[in-house]
């Protein structure tokens, strides 16, 4: 048996509500880190970005699922919404840590941020567009909404640019994990440009 | 402008590391023990007052394993853990420094030699990053001008330039096929900054010699410039002409300039500078967030060297 149906065997047998509470560990030990004073010299910073870290890993695995499928033969689609759901969640969390914990509810400063700074801009950008695809995430709209649904749920690409660029920009000197990140982004939204071609060839040959 | 001179503190006012230390619990006792009584204890608290306002404050003194523990120093690693994990083979001894450039008397000092000679103050200075934090740090150093008049810079040396020791076999941000930045970190102030009273070469915090992760064995403070203004373990100091390259400044010019002096009206391009977060308060919930002061409260010290001058300009 080949690795993909074994895998694929094993994700008929796995649901995918687990994954909502597996994927929601991170952030409660990381809230719970802080709360106890375990998060070093700058808890609310280091929360900020860890937070921030996790949806770019939950968004690159959410893009993940379709060349998995189409190259490898890997059928994870089922989880694929729960990911999405995840990179929501996160982006919110990053959010709100932001502006409650960091900014302290400033709001003339986090506005004239969100407002005048591109950095702050972009994640700003991300988030307010990835509000319709979670209100939209349900069997019910799914159904409503048909082909829309698909157009909809294009944005996911828009969303992530936004969130390589925010990342791209949210330090004077990028580490060794953000640039493995970046180039995931690159390769995964190439895909979609090369996918077509990809697929004709799979097709012929 | 009238020139500020240091008070001198006779050695037999300088307080004993140990009660230095404990000073905080001496104010603690003084306060349970009332108004009435308060005078006495304090008295054992002198060198604090006899530093002048302009050295100390009475903000609460950053906890020494934040101040030793979070650093940006990327000669040890990007992260802010990095440089107190990955300094431990660093070895600022034995160390000199070459003062040249134009200067009567070009001379390499010994730091041993240097430190001896001098009169280590402590000065309580604010200390604002550029990435919005702030802590309060006890410094122990020297006026840079103290140095600087000693090889007599010529009437033609308009800035000063420093430079940090390269030094990859005991630096591992120096070393591998990740270089964040052009080694050697390079900075450089203008004479009248470098000569002002409140530039110091720090050699040390909270009464000891100064860690590896904070600049040992010697480093520069300007506590009204952004941190990254204050040039760690430095080997070369040359007085120039022309404005020197900055290290940062090359790096990306748009955001940060020579200057650096702490404004919280021009803000970064990625984030205002309007507030700052203060390091070591509070924790998680009720972190302090504070307001930023212009010149980080140093503008009577300092702002007349900059009267003339656009600072959002020559940011």
């Amino acid at each position: 048996m080949s690795v993909s149906s074994t895998v694929n065997s094993a994700v008929r047998k796995i649901p995918a509500w687990p994954l909502y509470i597996l994927g929601l560990i991170p952030a409660v030990w990381g809230f719970y880190l802080g709360a106890t004073n375990q998060l070093g010299t700058d808890p609310v910073k280091t929360f900020e970005i860890f937070l921030g870290l996790w949806a770019i890993r939950f968004l690159l695995l959410t893009l993940a699922v379709t060349p998995l499928r189409d190259l490898a033969g890997v059928n994870l689609i089922k989880y694929r919404r729960a990911l999405g759901l995840l990179v929501f969640w996160y982006v919110l969390f990053h959010f709100l840590v932001w502006l409650i914990l960091d900014q302290q509810l400033m709001m003339a400063q986090a506005i004239d941020d969100i407002t005048k700074r591109p950095f702050i801009m972009l994640g700003m950008a991300a988030l307010i567009l990835l509000i319709p695809l979670a209100l939209t995430s349900f069997n019910f709209a799914i159904r409503k909404l048909r082909k829309n649904w698909n157009k909809l749920h294009k944005l996911i690409y828009a969303i992530s640019i936004l969130a390589a660029i925010h990342l791209f920009m949210a330090t004077k000197v990028l580490d060794a994990e953000q640039y493995i990140y970046l180039a995931l982004f690159v390769v995964l939204l190439g895909y979609r440009i090369a996918r077509e071609p990809i697929l004709q060839a799979k097709r012929a040959a | 402008m009238a020139v500020y001179r240091p008070p001198h503190i006779p050695s037999s006012e300088i307080t004993p590391k140990d009660v230095w230390l404990n000073r905080r619990s001496i104010l603690k006792s003084a306060a349970a023990l009332g108004a009435t009584t308060l005078a006495a204890p304090l008295a054992a608290c002198g060198q604090e007052a006899a530093t002048g306002t302009s050295f100390t404050t009475d903000e609460p003194i950053t906890p020494y394993q934040d101040v030793t523990g979070y650093n940006n120093f990327y000669e040890f690693g990007l992260q802010k853990t990095d440089p107190a994990r990955h300094s431990g083979d660093f070895n600022p001894r034995p160390w000199t420094i070459e003062v040249d450039g134009l200067v009567n008397n070009p001379r390499t000092f010994d730091i041993d030699e240097l430190i001896a000679s001098q009169m280590i103050e402590e000065r309580i200075y604010r200390m604002r990053c550029v990435e919005a934090w702030s802590m309060v740090i006890p410094w122990n150093g020297f006026p840079l001008s103290a140095l600087l008049n000693q090889v007599e810079p010529l009437s033609s040396a308009k800035y000063v330039a420093f430079e940090t020791v390269v030094r990859p076999e005991e630096m591992p941000g120096q070393r591998g096929f990740f270089q964040p930045l052009p080694w050697p970190y390079r900075e450089g102030l203008r004479l009248d900054e470098a000569m002002h009273p409140l530039t110091i070469l720090s050699t040390g915090v909270f009464g000891e010699t100064l860690p590896n992760q904070n600049g040992a064995p010697v480093r520069l403070v300007v506590p009204w410039k952004y941190g990254f203004k204050g040039i760690k373990s430095i080997v070369k100091i040359t007085l120039t002409e022309q404005e020197p390259p900055s290290t940062w400044n090359v790096s990306a010019p748009s955001e940060y300039g020579f200057y650096a002096n702490v404004n919280p009206d021009v803000p970064h391009p990625r984030w205002s500078q309007a507030t700052e977060r203060r390091i070591g308060t509070g924790g998680f919930f009720g972190a302090d967030r504070r307001e930023t002061l212009m010149f980080n409260g140093y503008a009577d010290e300092v702002a007349d060297m900059y009267a003339d001058m656009d600072l959002t300009r020559y940011f």
